[in-house]
């Protein structure tokens, strides 16, 4: 086949040919000169350029917040990367608080940088999650599987509760919804769908919706 | 109990072995360790070590160049050639033979003896724990294949 082919995550090149480095599912993608890339599942996130990722806050250094992203070092949040945030007016940022944002420089060389705004100035959703709430950690995969447009999980449960959900991409999920109780039953399910196939969580969920 | 130099031997081996096929260039500034528990030796712990290495290495993602497995023969008094020796066949023999195999055309990544062989001895096992390579990349390739069949 003519045409660039795009190469993703777990495919590098070597020489004349391609190396594959991770294990899993091989992906084909056909639109636009066609992407290849190897679908692997892992717990360990590797900041990537664009990524939207739940930090938390560890310092406050000057000007810039340090946060924790579960990668091999902790990024970087100037107090700038705020929607409205000017010299005068700095955002409300303590340690301990979870931010959710994207990753504006992200490679092997470089400490990770984020931001809140998005290339028009915008917040669109980013910025300082609230109080109360319960984040835990998941694979990467299971949040891939999450984000997928029309993702059967998500449906099924706002059917059950209503909640608020945040998924980061380095495998945090932030989960509120109306009781404690209510958003420890939720986490339980998110955790344990990694493992159940689409008919035992269905199950699962009307053993809870019928209680 | 405590490492002697038995044990940190062994860490030796496996390390040199792994930092052969890891790709360490796209992590730079960063430490990858590796904890292995022994929770029972049947005999054959090295090759058992290097396994379970490879096999750990593969499920967390680590960007590796080739896949590796160990493999033990040991060397009868009476010159036959028994692959992956229980502890009692280990003491019984004359040599013990280790090898790390590469899965990119069945390079030897490292070889450790105790014991005394000749030359043909070794090149003769060395054949066989390549033959026996095979069982083991295709032991991988079930366990990854059933890990991804789940989701």
């Amino acid at each position: 086949p003519q045409g660039r082919l795009l190469c993703g995550p777990g495919l590098r090149r070597s020489g004349a040919g391609l190396l594959v480095t991770k294990c899993g599912l091989l992906r084909h993608r056909p639109g636009g000169g066609g992407a290849y890339w190897v679908d692997s599942q892992q717990k360990r996130y590797v900041p990537v350029k664009g990524d939207h990722v739940i930090g938390i806050v560890t310092a406050k250094a000057g000007d810039v917040f340090r946060l924790d992203v579960g990668g091999s070092e902790p990024a970087s949040l100037s107090y700038l990367a705020f929607e409205g945030a000017t010299k005068r007016n700095r955002p409300n940022v303590q340690v301990g608080d979870l931010i959710y944002g994207q990753f504006v420089v992200a490679n092997k060389d470089m400490e990770p940088e984020m931001v809140c705004i998005d290339s028009s100035g915008k917040s669109s959703g980013m910025g300082i999650i609230g109080q109360d709430g319960f984040l835990f950690k998941v694979s990467l995969g299971l949040i891939r599987k999450l984000l997928a447009p029309k993702c059967e999980i998500i449906q099924e449960l706002s059917q059950l509760y209503p909640f608020e959900l945040v998924l980061g991409m380095n495998g945090r999920i932030w989960v509120k919804a109306k009781t404690i109780q209510q958003t420890l039953i939720i986490v339980n399910i998110l955790e344990a769908c990694e493992y159940m196939t689409a008919e035992q969580r269905r199950q699962a969920l009307a053993k809870l919706s019928g209680t | 109990g405590c490492a002697g130099v038995l044990e940190r031997s062994r860490e030796q081996l496996l390390r040199q072995t792994c930092e052969a096929v890891l790709l360490g260039v796209l992590h730079p500034r960063t430490a990858i360790s590796l904890v292995l528990q022994v929770l029972s030796d049947a005999g054959s712990l090295l090759s058992c070590c290097l396994n379970a290495a490879c096999m750990a290495l593969l499920d967390a993602g680590l960007p590796l160049t080739a896949l590796f497995c160990g493999v033990t023969c040991a060397l009868q008094p009476d010159g036959s050639i028994l692959l992956d020796p229980t502890a009692r066949q280990e003491q019984e023999a004359r040599a013990i033979l280790t090898f790390a195999i590469a899965s990119s055309e069945k390079k030897v990544l490292m070889a450790t003896t105790k014991g005394s062989c000749s030359v043909e001895e070794m090149q003769q096992c060395l054949a066989a724990a390549q033959r026996a390579a095979d069982t083991i990349f295709q032991f991988y390739r079930d366990s990854v294949c059933r890990r991804y069949s789940k989701s």
